[in-house]
């Protein structure tokens, strides 16, 4: 139904183009291009031109391909190995999060249940807490459970995704027709049967939007492994690519600017090939999520 | 009629404690990872444990010197600042992106969409480290651009130009993102508002001002609310950028990395945990009034 | 909606969080025994033995050395982490303390940061296992900087006597005297920033490890510590000498703003920006590896003096300690003795640009003798171990100096961004230190 709505230019009877409007969205549009593109042309120099060159045109010899090939060797291939990681928090820490956010808020939206506002109420506090703070308190508490220094630190905290949660709910409110799960009781289907059959497929949008969103928070989160992990074999890429520029300090320092460089570009590439792929459907469940608040 | 509505009491009774079905994973894992470190930060929070002589029960104690604490207040009105500034500018460029992507009037308006969302699919890690090469004063591009003749841009990363400096990255990053919420909300406005416009001879300005922004009212607060934690829980790029900006950039720039570095460098765990909890408490009143005003405003309609 | 079952729900999430703060709570973080008991003999039992080991490091040797070990010791199995740099690992180390587990066997510390992990019975004392016949092995500052009374909390692995690195291309196109004393150094700053205004004599942005080493050559002794009574005077007669060279360069503007450690500061290095660094001998190293533009620029000279008089500190170096988690303390031991002591690890570690503190290899004359060819030939080490014996007696570090350099910034650094008297950051900075001090249960003096 949004989606429909989306293929139509609301207020677009009579679209007169504005060279104006499109120049000043073109700034904006630089604007958040720019720092990408010098990532780009600085990711194709080597370390000495990186030092001695304009930084927003390409200088020195073309060493795009000679700096991939060092990222991703340097260190018997940790960078390989980090991703490798991070790839794992996504699926599991990701997968997870849009899973329990999409039970939960369809649970919220469909059912009357004792404590229903409480949650919401509690979810909604709890964010405001600075996790940053709370790391210290998880870090303590996930030593004593022997958490600390394994995938699983990584992972729970990612399972939780309160701005998920919210975004299902509303959207199963308007997406889910309470009359289909009124004729499926009829019917004598359990809920469980009902949700896995019925109603997912019409979550499906709202579904894949909370996992885009997921996918790139735990892609890009920092803090909480940087606490959490001791052993780079364990780091995903954010924390590895900090550690690495961090090299450049102290005795034996050992700057390798020219991989870190490479290295962001290389880690921001696949989250951002998952977003212009699957463009269609998370925008869709944005508009349907932003119905009503 | 009777019988829909029997049902739908039976069914209402069957979904009395279903519900929890559904929410109950969820609820297990959020009381372990958020829940009990709340609960585990207001217990140390109440202590004192010093690296010589043990730990003490302290009571309110922590509580008392936060709110004395000149460190914290400094940083509590920095993030204050921020907000006030930062949040609205980076909301009104989004609203304004919004509403030239809904207006139908762009040339090539999927490809700028999608620039501008770009940067939220890169790392905060990854943000500030760029930025961090660009902002150089000898050899960033900064650095590069002084040395153009007639130019001279201010320091980024001096004392008094380093905040502009994080607020233009935390902008760079969401503004898309803020964007694309608002542009999603804008386009499943009912046509028939705007055919009644039309039939009004409403001009441009009107149809946004009396309808678009009315009814995109829920998406503006929930981005503001979010906006607003973001900014109270501001460390990711501060904290980075402080390799390049020792000076400018105090422990207690901001009070998450007030309570970072009290826990993490000062093995304050204890005050730590107070400050976080006075943090939280913080946020919630005011998302609690941003979303207050926001309500407020539809009741004035 | 019905409130009691609100209620009690709520009731039930609480429960579940008291039950993960009651796991939490119930083992309090262990300050540690102090690690095994055994002596000299159990080392070498231990070896044969075998066992397993994890070593926190960032050293680059680290690898080269670790698998040397492994091949003359089949039975040991070390795994080699690099758990961060500096203080990132130091953090990592004092959560793993504080949680009660985690910590690695063998883990490299710096000297400044020793102290306060030997006070929280966190590191094993070495005396235990015969290390005190190790002492004369060692350059005496650096066997200092390990030890704490009686107890032997560390062997050191490098060195860091501080000397004058000067880029002699710059000095000579601007007719620059090597400085030998402070009051030289300063006019030479001024002579060089006048005659190019982009260049200057040295960085400085306020570094906590610069400011202590160099109050530490001028005689001070602003830090005075007996168990946990501690004395601190910023003030003192040595502290003033170096404030009053250094007030002159940072009011004056001669110095460069640019933080250390940055790709900034490794440009400014290569291009001539930056004309000297007053900085220890592993400095060569660094340049070798980071700034190799610069190859046949730079030379090295004593560090200039306030009297004439030959005196120099330490910046920087550190070595490795046993941690008090560890559950094999005695093979822990065997293999830093062996990473610190045998000829064999020594000469990775000399070979990866490293700068011993073993004496033996400060007074060898091959080591000595070597002609660096970064430095357009000149024998440096002759420079740098003559360096090592000037070292002022007597300097300590704060049990919880990590905390202290962290807040540099925030005091003294404030002094070095409005360009003022680095006097009043010190005196800022001596007032946080005491509440600090007093606060975390130290008896502090001024």
């Amino acid at each position: 139904m949004s989606a429909l709505r989306f293929a139509k230019t609301t207020s677009g009877l009579r679209p007169r183009r504005s060279i104006l409007l499109t120049v000043i969205m073109g700034l904006l549009a630089i604007y958040a291009l720019l720092p990408l593109f010098w990532l780009f042309v600085n990711s194709t120099k080597t370390q000495a031109a990186l030092f001695s060159t304009f930084g927003l045109w390409f200088g020195g010899e073309f060493a795009l391909f000679d700096n991939i090939v060092q990222t991703l060797t340097y260190d018997d291939g940790e960078f390989v190995r980090w991703l490798g990681n991070t790839l794992l928090y996504v699926v599991v820490g990701a997968g997870g999060a849009t899973a329990l956010a999409t039970l939960a808020g369809y649970g919220l939206a469909k059912f009357d249940f004792p404590g229903r506002r409480a949650v919401f109420a509690v979810v909604l506090g709890a964010v405001a807490v600075p996790g940053t703070a709370l790391a210290v308190p998880t870090f303590l508490m996930f030593s004593q459970l022997g958490l600390t220094n394994t995938p699983w630190a990584i992972i729970l905290p990612s399972l939780i995704s309160p701005f998920g949660l919210y975004l299902i709910w509303v959207y199963a409110v308007d997406s889910v027709p309470t009359e289909l799960l009124e004729a499926a009781r009829i019917d004598g289907a359990g809920e469980f049967r009902t949700f896995f059959t019925i109603s997912s497929r019409l979550l499906a949008p709202g579904f894949v939007t909370v996992l885009l969103f997921a996918i790139v928070a735990t892609w890009n989160n920092y803090f909480l492994p940087l606490i959490m992990l001791s052993d780079p074999a364990w780091y995903p890429l954010t924390v590895g690519l900090n550690q690495w520029n961090a090299q450049a300090t102290g005795v034996g320092a050992q700057p390798i600017y020219n991989l870190v460089i490479t290295g962001s570009l290389l880690t921001i590439i696949p989250i951002v090939v998952a977003f212009l792929f699957l463009q269609r459907y998370w925008q869709s469940g944005l508009s349907a999520g932003s119905v009503k608040q | 009629m009777t019988a829909t509505s029997l049902t739908g009491r039976t069914a209402k009774q069957r979904g009395r404690w279903i519900g929890w079905a559904f929410v109950g994973p969820f609820m297990i894992v959020f009381a372990l990872v958020l829940v009990a470190p709340v609960f585990y930060a207001i217990y140390l929070s109440l202590f004192r444990e010093q690296l010589v002589g043990g730990n003490a029960f302290v009571g309110l104690d922590n509580y008392v010197r936060a709110l004395g604490d000149a460190k914290f207040w400094e940083s509590f009105l920095r993030v204050a600042v921020f907000l006030v500034v930062q949040v609205p500018i980076m909301l009104c460029i989004a609203l304004f992106a919004a509403l030239a992507l809904d207006s139908a009037r762009l040339h090539g308006s999927r490809f700028l969409r999608i620039s501008v969302f770009l940067p939220y699919a890169v790392p905060a890690v990854v943000a500030t480290l760029m930025w961090g090469f660009i902002y150089g004063e000898r050899f960033g591009l900064v650095g590069n651009l002084n040395s153009l003749p007639g130019v001279d841009l201010p320091i980024p990363l001096s004392s008094e130009f380093v905040l502009a400096a994080i607020g233009n990255i935390v902008t760079w990053e969401f503004v898309g993102y803020n964007m694309l919420i608002f542009f999603a909300a804008l386009r499943v406005i009912p046509t028939e508002l705007y055919e009644a416009a039309e039939l009004d001879g409403a001009g441009q300005y009107r149809v946004v001002w009396s309808i678009k922004l009315p009814a995109i009212r829920g998406a503006l607060v929930i981005a503001a609310i979010f906006s607003v934690i973001g900014s109270f829980q501001l460390f990711n790029e501060p904290n980075i950028l402080k390799t390049l900006a020792p000076n400018a950039i105090t422990t207690f720039f901001t009070p998450n990395m007030y309570a970072y570095n009290l826990s993490f460098a000062g093995q304050q765990f204890n005050y730590s945990a107070a400050v976080a909890i006075i943090m939280g408490v913080a946020t919630m009143i005011v998302a609690y009034i941003v979303q207050l005003g926001g309500s407020r405003k539809e009741a004035a309609r | 909606m019905n409130s009691t079952p609100r209620r009690r729900i709520l009731g039930a999430v609480a429960g579940l969080a008291l039950a993960g703060l009651a796991l939490a709570g119930c083992s309090a973080p262990s300050g540690g025994t102090g690690g095994g008991t055994g002596s000299a003999d159990d080392l070498d039992a231990a070896l044969e033995e075998g066992g397993e080991l994890t070593y926190w490091s960032w050293t680059p040797s680290a690898e080269a050395q670790v698998a040397a070990f492994e091949e003359a010791y089949p039975n040991v199995d070390v795994e080699l982490v690099n758990a961060g740099t500096n203080t990132e690992e130091y953090t990592k180390l004092q959560n793993a303390i504080k949680a009660g587990s985690g910590a690695p066997d063998v883990v490299q510390i710096e000297y400044y940061a020793l102290p306060q992990f030997a006070l929280s019975d966190s590191l094993v004392d070495l005396s235990q296992y015969g290390f005190g016949e190790l002492e004369d092995q060692y350059s005496p500052g650096t066997w200092g900087s390990v030890t704490v009374g009686d107890a032997i909390y560390g062997l050191p692995q490098d060195s860091g006597p501080m000397a004058l690195f000067y880029n002699k291309t710059v000095f000579d196109e601007f007719g620059l005297e090597v400085p030998t004393t402070w009051d030289e150094y300063v006019a030479a700053a001024e002579q060089l920033h006048t005659a190019d205004p982009t260049k200057y004599i040295t960085n400085d942005t306020g570094d906590a490890g610069f400011a202590t080493s160099m109050i530490w050559q001028a005689g001070g002794k602003p830090f005075q510590v007996e168990g946990t009574e501690v004395t601190i005077d910023l003030a003192d007669e040595g502290v003033q000498k170096w404030t009053g060279v250094w007030n002159q360069l940072v009011e004056n503007d001669l110095v460069a703003s640019v933080p250390g450690w940055t790709d900034e500061w490794f440009r400014a290095l290569g291009d001539g920006t930056i004309a000297t660094l007053v900085t220890g001998a592993w400095m060569p190293g660094v340049l070798q590896a980071s700034v190799p533009e610069a190859s046949g620029d730079w030379a090295v000279a004593p560090i200039p003096t306030y009297d004439g008089e030959p005196a120099t500190a330490e910046n920087g170096g550190g070595g490795q300690s046993v941690t008090s988690q560890s559950e094999n303390p005695a093979l822990a031991a065997a293999f830093l003795r062996w990473l610190n002591s045998d000829p064999a690890s020594i000469e990775i570690f000399l070979e990866s640009g490293g700068f011993p503190a073993t004496t033996d290899d400060l007074s060898d004359p091959e080591f000595v003798g070597v002609e660096s060819e970064y430095f357009g030939g000149q024998k440096i080490n002759e420079v740098l171990t003559q360096a090592s014996e000037e070292v002022v007696e007597g300097w300590q570090y704060l049990p919880f100096q990590t905390y202290a350099n962290s807040i540099f910034g925030d005091t003294v650094g404030q002094a070095y961004a409005d360009k003022r008297d680095l006097a009043e950051g010190l005196a800022e900075w001596q007032e946080q230190l005491v509440a600090y001090g007093n606060e975390q249960g130290f008896t502090v003096a001024e």
